[in-house]
C-alpha cells in the first residue's frame, strides 16, 4: 500500500500539470482567483487563447513589460470579454483552426457591466468557454458592491452603519439566468474543491459551444479574513447551502454537489469582517442572519443538496476521491 | 466594371472584394444598408466569412477587435449614435495598434434626435487615435475602402473611412467597382505578426505604469505621423492599378494662384465644386478637399495654401461652447508654420440640412464683407429660437 502511495506521487512528478499562469505574479497572498485561473488552465492544457476582462486577475498578471501568462491572452476592456471572445473564436473558424477560446472575467465584469456582450455570446452559441471568477465585489477597484455581492455583506459602497445592515439587495442568480439561454453546459464549482473544478472545467472543453462556468473565489482583503483561510472560507460556502455547486445542461438541473452534513450559515460568516456587523447585539442582525440561513435553506431545498449518508463525492468527500483517496485505502 | 448602385450596396460589394475574414456590426440608420447588403452576400454565397450579428455596436466594435488579433481581416461599420457606443472600444482597438476597417456612414449624433447627416459622430472620436478618411463620392467610398485595409494592414493602426449618411450610402450613381484580381493584386492576405496562437503565446493588452505609458502614446502618435506618407502612398498605388486616385492627403481644385480657399471634408466638396464650376469668373477661388483628417496634414496644407489671403473652413459639426474643430487645427497649423491666411470658419449642413449650391455665394460674400465671425453656424434662423438662445 505504501509503495503504491509513493509511486503515485512519482507519476504526478513526473508528469507535472500544464501551468497557464506562471508564478511571480502579483496577486495577493491567499487569492481565490489566482488559484481558480491556475486550476482552470492545468484543465484546457496549452491550446486555448484567453480574453481577459479588466479586474484583479488582468491586473496582477500583467504589468507590464512583465506577464505570468503562458498562453496566449488578450485584455481589451471590462465589459467586453466575452464580445472579444467571440471575435477570436469567429477568426479561429474562418482560419479552420481549432484552439479553444477562453473568457475570463470577474463578478462585476459578468453579472453587471459585461453581462450584455455576455448574454450575446451565449445566444450566438460560439465555441467559448466563459469563467466568471466571483469574488462577490469590485475588488480592482478597492471592494465596491457587485450584484453578486451576498445579502448583507459589508463593502466599501454597501457599508455597514446605523441605518444600514450592509448591502439591502440579494445575490443575483447569474446560473440560472444563463443556463436560461439553454446554452449546452453551465456549472458552478469553488476553489475549495480543485478535482471537481478541473472535471467541469474538462467537461466544457468538450463540448462545442457556449459554456459557462462561475467559480467562488475567496478574497482575504475583501472578504476580510485571514489569507491561510481562503480554502477552508470557500468550503463552508457549499457546506452551508449558500454556494450551491450544481450543473445545468440545456437549461435543466443535472447535477448538484450533495451536502453530507448541513453546517449552519454563522459557521461560514464568521470569519469574515464583511459580515461582523451581522454578530452585533442588535435585533436587525439578528434577522439578517434568519435571511440569510433561509436563503442556505432554500438553495437546499430546491436543489436537494442534502445527500443521504456518505457520498463519495459530496462536499466532505469529493476531492479526497478525485485524488484517489479511496482508492489507495 | 461601371454599374448604377446605391453607395451603401457599392461599399458592401468593396468590403467583399477585400475578402474580409470576420464582418460584425449592428444596424443604424444609415449605415444599415451596408449590413445588409454584406449579410446578402454572405447568404448567396459571394462572401465567404463569419459574419457575426451581435446585440450591440459595443460588441461589434469587440468582436471585430479580437477577430483581428487573432489574425483575420476584419470589418464593420456604424454610424452616430453606434460610433459612440462604440467609442471605448475604438480608443482601445488602436491603442493596441490593431488593424481594422469601419465604415462610419455619417449622421448626427442626438439629443435632439436627428437621423440626417453631418459630421458629428466621426468628429467626436477624432481623438481615438484612428486614421479617419472622408469620402467626397461614392467612388471614392469604394476605392478608400481599398485602401483603407491596405493602409490599416500596413501600419497596424485602424482606419475610419468617413461617408456621408443618405447623400453618399443612399444615393444611386454610376460606380466602377473593381474587378477581383485588381483587389487581389493590391491587397495581399492580412498578416498580423502579433497575431493571437497557442505556439507563440503573447499577453496583448497589458497594465502600462507611467514609466512607459507616454512612451507609447509616443509612438502611437508617430505611427500616425509616419502613416502620412503611407496614405499618399496607397492611393498612388491604387491609381496605377485602377485608373483613379481619390486624393491623397487632401486635394487643391482651381486656379494655383486663387486668393481665397474653400477647404471642406466629405460629400459637401462636390456641391462647392459643381457651384465653382458654374462661377466662370470666379478664378481667384480654391477648393480644398480635405480627405486625411487623422493623420492631420498640418505642415503639408500650411505649404499648400500659403499663397491664400482667405481661408474658408466650412465644416459639418461643432464643439459647443468650442467652435469649429477642423477650422481650430487649421488655423493652429497656420500659425505655427507662419502662414499668414485670415481663417474664416462656418459650419453647414447639421443635421441634415441642405446644402444648396448657393452655398457657395453665401460663403464668398462673408469672405468679401469682412463679416465672418471666427465661428458660426451658417444660415440658422434666428426667428425660430426663443430670444434668449439667439
Ligand atoms: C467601463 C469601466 N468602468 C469602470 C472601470 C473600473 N474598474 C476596473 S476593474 C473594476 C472592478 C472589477 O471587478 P470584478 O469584475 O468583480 O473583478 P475583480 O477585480 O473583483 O476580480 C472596475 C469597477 C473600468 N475599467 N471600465
Amino acid at each position: 500500500m505504501t509503495e503504491s502511495i509513493i509511486n503515485f506521487y512519482e507519476l504526478r512528478r513526473k508528469q507535472p500539470r500544464f501551468q497557464g499562469i506562471d508564478a511571480g505574479h502579483r496577486a495577493c497572498l491567499g487569492c481565490g482567483e489566482a488559484l481558480a485561473a491556475r486550476l482552470v488552465l492545468e484543465s484546457t492544457g496549452p491550446d486555448v487563447i484567453v480574453a481577459n476582462a479588466t479586474g484583479c486577475l488582468e491586473v496582477f498578471t500583467t504589468p507590464w513589460p512583465e506577464s505570468a501568462w503562458r498562453v496566449p491572452w488578450l485584455h481589451s476592456l471590462f465589459e467586453n470579454a466575452a464580445a472579444v471572445a467571440a471575435g477570436i473564436e469567429a477568426a479561429l473558424k474562418a482560419q479552420g483552426r481549432q484552439s479553444k477560446v477562453l473568457a475570463f472575467g470577474g463578478d462585476g465584469a459578468t453579472f453587471d457591466i459585461g453581462f450584455q456582450a455576455l448574454s450575446g455570446m451565449l445566444e450566438r452559441g460560439h465555441n467559448v468557454l466563459y469563467v466568471c471568477f466571483d469574488n462577490e465585489a469590485y475588488m480592482n477597484t478597492g471592494i465596491q458592491r457587485s450584484s453578486s455581492t451576498p445579502h448583507a455583506a459589508a463593502t466599501t459602497t454597501s457599508p455597514a452603519g446605523k441605518q444600514r445592515m450592509g448591502k439591502r439587495h440579494l445575490k443575483k442568480d447569474i446560473v440560472s439566468i444563463i443556463a436560461a439561454h439553454h446554452i449546452p453546459y453551465a456549472a458552478t464549482a469553488s476553489v475549495a474543491f480543485p478535482s471537481d473544478l478541473r472535471k467541469k472545467v474538462r467537461r466544457a472543453m468538450a463540448i462545442d459551444g457556449a459554456t459557462f462556468l462561475q467559480i467562488h473565489c475567496p478574497c482575504p482583503l475583501g472578504w476580510g479574513h485571514e489569507s491561510e483561510e481562503s480554502i477552508a472560507v470557500a468550503r463552508l460556502a457549499v457546506q452551508t447551502g449558500l454556494f450551491p455547486m450544481i450543473e445545468l445542461e440545456r437549461g435543466e438541473l443535472t447535477g448538484a454537489m450533495p451536502i453530507r452534513e448541513q453546517k449552519p450559515v454563522v459557521d461560514y460568516l464568521k470569519p469574515q469582517a464583511r459580515f461582523r456587523h451581522l454578530f452585533a447585539d442588535d435585533a436587525r442582525a439578528r434577522e439578517e442572519l434568519e435571511h440569510l440561513q433561509a436563503l442556505a435553506d432554500h438553495n437546499i431545498e430546491i436543489y436537494k443538496l442534502l445527500g443521504s449518508g456518505v457520498d463519495a463525492l459530496d462536499s466532505e468527500g469529493a476531492d479526497t476521491v478525485r485524488r484517489g483517496g479511496n482508492r489507495w485505502g | 466594371m461601371r454599374q448604377t448602385l446605391e453607395g451603401s450596396q457599392a461599399i458592401a460589394k468593396t468590403v467583399a472584394l477585400c475578402r474580409p475574414q470576420v464582418v460584425a456590426a449592428y444596424p443604424i440608420t444609415p449605415q444599415t444598408h451596408i449590413v445588409e447588403n454584406i449579410s446578402k452576400l454572405v447568404a448567396d454565397g459571394a462572401l465567404q466569412c463569419e459574419l457575426v450579428s451581435v446585440e450591440s455596436e459595443f460588441s461589434a466594435a469587440s468582436v471585430v477587435l479580437g477577430a483581428a488579433a487573432a489574425g483575420a481581416r476584419a470589418y464593420t461599420a456604424s454610424a452616430s449614435q453606434g460610433i459612440l457606443l462604440m467609442s471605448e472600444v475604438l480608443f482601445n482597438i488602436a491603442g493596441l495598434r490593431i488593424p481594422l476597417v469601419l465604415t462610419c456612414a455619417n449622421r448626427a449624433v442626438g439629443a435632439p434626435l436627428s437621423i440626417w447627416n453631418d459630421q458629428q459622430d466621426s468628429m467626436a472620436v477624432r481623438d481615438a487615435g484612428w486614421i479617419q478618411l472622408y469620402c467626397a463620392d461614392n467612388q471614392e467610398a469604394v476605392d478608400t475602402t481599398v485602401q483603407a485595409f491596405r493602409i490599416a494592414e500596413q501600419c497596424e493602426l485602424p482606419v475610419m473611412v468617413c461617408v456621408d449618411g443618405f447623400t453618399l450610402t443612399h444615393t444611386l450613381e454610376p460606380i466602377d467597382v473593381p474587378d477581383q484580381d485588381l483587389v487581389d493584386q493590391y491587397l495581399p492576405p492580412y498578416h498580423f505578426a502579433r497575431a493571437l496562437q497557442p505556439r507563440q503565446p503573447l499577453s496583448l493588452g497589458t497594465l502600462v505604469a507611467p514609466d512607459y505609458y507616454a512612451e507609447a502614446r509616443h509612438s502611437h502618435h508617430q505611427a500616425m505621423l509616419h502613416a502620412k506618407a503611407l496614405i499618399a502612398q496607397c492611393d498612388r498605388q491604387w491609381q496605377e492599378l485602377s485608373g483613379r486616385a481619390s486624393g491623397g492627403l487632401f486635394e487643391v481644385h482651381g486656379a494655383s494662384d486663387a486668393r481665397i480657399g474653400i477647404l471642406a471634408l466629405g460629400s459637401i466638396v462636390g456641391t462647392l465644386l459643381d457651384a465653382h464650376a458654374a462661377h466662370v469668373q470666379r478664378d481667384d477661388v480654391q477648393i480644398i478637399k480635405l480627405r486625411s483628417l487623422r493623420p492631420f496634414p498640418g505642415a503639408e496644407l500650411a505649404v499648400a495654401l500659403s499663397g491664400l489671403s482667405d481661408l474658408v473652413v466650412v465644416e459639418r459639426a461643432l464643439s459647443p461652447g468650442g467652435g469649429g474643430i477642423v477650422g481650430v487645427e487649421i488655423r493652429s497649423a497656420f500659425h505655427y508654420h507662419g502662414v499668414n491666411v485670415r481663417v474664416h470658419n462656418v459650419a453647414v449642413g447639421l443635421g441634415g440640412r441642405d446644402v444648396p449650391l448657393s452655398t457657395l455665394d453665401r460663403i464668398l460674400d462673408l469672405v468679401a464683407h469682412g463679416s465672418a465671425e471666427e465661428f458660426q453656424i451658417l444660415d440658422v434662423q434666428l426667428d425660430k429660437l426663443p430670444p434668449e438662445d439667439r
